[in-house]
């Protein structure tokens, strides 16, 4: 009986400390997303209380030529984006993780960009992309080029524009690729070069296998983040030109705010969250094949 | 969760290298293997080729926010301004259509606020998990752990609708004020617990028992020997917070209404919007503010980085 009452004791008191995040965690997590997947089943336009209609925004998003673009886009740029990005990050680390002089201002300044908020890369880029008096423009025409792309203000070109500059953030990749490639065990490399392996297959056998829980964890982000890009194409383009920088979460973010769909913007939130769930468990279960964690 | 507010594109991915951070921007040389002349020079030439393409925006952004609009215009563009208008900074300020004071003011109300709240009561929630054994700790954590993964656009609509409710019931205004952005940090963010209680982790049990045999309570313990303990740790924390509140733009975007009430990353979007146009180097001028205080916080907080890390290594 004692023992019951000093476990009852040690519960009341645990609780009690983790009460800000239990309160938290109930008050804006749970209560917010039941509540969105019960309007993502009504008509809601904030100005009346929501209307249920079962399954009819579902239905709605399936027929939803817009809603199809924006997947299609995200889905895209995230294919683009993710795996150049990653290998650019994991490239640039493996150079930031050799015994050279001067390494740590090289890392300092490849982090410095990761630095810069959003809307402000925003502003620096959409001048960077200027068609006529942009930096990379009037260098290309400098270059000898005679019609440089149209970039931000190109159909063909938006896409590859936002692509391109997010390679300048890959910063934050770097930085944890480096921090895993710093925790690969010296003696794997000297085993290796013992047993006559080129730097090459070093790479391929002792480095990518040793920090392949790394690379896991930044794909399984680098989805997350994909689905959630936003601030960027909302500044510099606002979906266009034509809809071709147009993304998940700017679709999302109309229906709720512009045309104050709440019922339907909740349908596709909790689209969204599907797909994270999806995708993390997907990531999750292949990276029994190909993640192996130190000493186990 | 919307509590660190870091709910960028790039937040998830920015919270999660916290940790990992510091280690790498260690002044100390990488691990890696002994090079031969050739290579070394190879790496160099490839090192300045990628760090010229880093900073060359930046160095782009700098020089056209001293130019003269018409100089902004020319072709082929000068990278030395000539002349340099330093007045620009001023014209920024005093712009009819911009307020970058009142809205600097805004975001550290909100910063103070949030960064106070999230490491506060995040410190509180990782003792409890690193310290407490009781039922059901386990489970608790990996939730925890799992609401990491929930962006924040999902609940978007329905935090909106409530602190409309709540605003409507608790007979104060939440939406169009501060309080949507910072009363949620005050309940812990995830990786922020998750951090501190990795930290609180690598503190002996031993140091919180003798207190405990000298009659000190938890609360005790954790106020008197943890968290001056960890002041390394809860400076990473608060460090990020802010770095988060800062760069922040779908929060304020949702919530604020009003431009007396932006924030600076919010007001710069506003300012591009209403008076960029084509005043680029009163754009870029006005984007150097937002991204000077943060460059200039990573330089001088470098060291709180390299400490807290350094400690957790070498306790850890």
């Amino acid at each position: 009986m004692t023992k019951f009452r000093h476990e009852a004791w040690a519960l009341v008191r645990g609780l009690a400390f983790l009460s800000p995040w239990l309160t938290g965690f109930l008050v804006f997590t749970v209560v917010p997303v039941c509540l969105s997947l019960y309007y993502s089943f009504c008509d809601y336009s904030l100005l009346q209380p929501p209307l249920f209609k079962g399954l009819a925004n579902y239905r709605m998003l399936w027929h939803d030529p817009v809603f199809r673009k924006v997947l299609g886009n995200t889905v895209v740029y995230g294919l683009l984006a993710l795996p150049l990005g990653m290998l650019a990050a994991l490239g640039v680390a493996m150079l930031l993780n050799s015994k050279i002089r001067g390494v740590s201002i090289y890392r300092t300044i490849v982090f410095l960009p990761s630095l810069v908020p959003a809307v402000a890369s925003a502003m620096l880029w959409l001048w960077l992309f200027n068609s006529k008096l942009g930096l990379i423009n009037t260098t290309l025409n400098a270059l000898g080029v005679a019609n440089p792309p149209g970039w931000l203000s190109d159909v063909r070109w938006a896409m590859p524009a936002l692509v391109l500059m997010s390679f300048w953030g890959i910063g934050n990749s770097v930085v944890i690729y480096l921090a895993g490639l710093q925790d690969v065990p010296r003696e794997l490399y000297e085993a290796a070069e013992i047993d006559g392996a080129s730097s090459l297959r070093q790479v391929w056998h002792v480095t990518l296998p040793s920090i392949s829980p790394v690379i896991f964890f930044n794909l399984i982000m680098g989805i997350i983040g994909t689905l959630q890009v936003f601030a960027t194409p909302f500044i510099m383009t606002g979906g266009g030109p034509a809809r071709s920088t147009y993304f998940f979460t700017m679709y999302l973010y109309d229906n709720a705010f512009t045309y104050l769909k709440m019922g339907y913007a909740s349908a596709i939130a909790w689209i969204q969250l599907l797909m994270v769930l999806a995708l993390t468990a997907l990531a999750a279960w292949s990276s029994k094949r190909w993640v192996h964690y130190q000493g186990r | 969760m919307t509590s660190d507010t870091q709910h960028s594109e790039t937040g998830l991915a920015t919270t999660a290298l916290q940790t990992k951070l510091a280690v790498a921007m260690l002044p100390i040389a990488g691990r890696g293997k002994k090079r031969s002349q050739a290579g070394n020079l190879l790496r160099h030439a490839a090192l300045i080729a990628i760090c010229a393409l880093a900073i060359l925006p930046f160095l782009w952004m700098l020089s056209t926010s001293l130019k003269s609009l018409d100089a902004t215009l020319e072709f082929p563009p000068r990278w030395v301004p000539d002349p340099i208008q330093w007045h620009n900074y001023l014209d920024v300020f005093r712009h009819e259509k911009a307020n970058f004071l009142l809205w600097a003011r805004n975001t550290l109300v909100i910063a103070v606020l949030g960064v106070a709240g999230t490491t506060l009561s995040s410190a509180l929630v990782a003792y409890g998990f690193a310290k407490l054994r009781f039922f059901g700790r386990g489970p608790l954590f990996a939730l925890m752990l799992a609401t990491m993964m929930l962006p924040f656009p999902v609940t978007m609509v329905s935090l909106f609708s409530l602190f409309r409710w709540l605003g409507d019931n608790s007979g104060m205004a939440w939406l169009g004020t501060f309080k949507p952005l910072w009363v949620p940090a005050w309940f812990g963010s995830a990786f922020n617990i998750f951090l501190l209680r990795q930290f609180f982790l690598t503190i002996p049990m031993e140091l919180s028992e003798a207190a405990r045999i000298d009659g000190c309570s938890e609360m005790g313990i954790f106020c008197r020997i943890i968290l001056p303990l960890s002041r390394p740790a809860l400076a990473v924390v608060a460090l990020f917070a802010f770095m988060g509140i800062w760069n922040d733009f779908l929060g304020p975007l949702v919530y604020l209404q009003r431009p007396e009430q932006f924030t600076l990353a919010l007001g710069l979007q506003n300012f591009q919007s209403k008076a960029g146009g084509t005043s680029w180097h009163l754009l870029m001028a006005a984007s150097t503010l937002v991204v000077l205080p943060a460059i200039l916080l990573f330089f001088l907080a470098q060291k709180t980085f390299i400490e807290g890390i350094a400690t957790t290594g070498t306790k850890g």
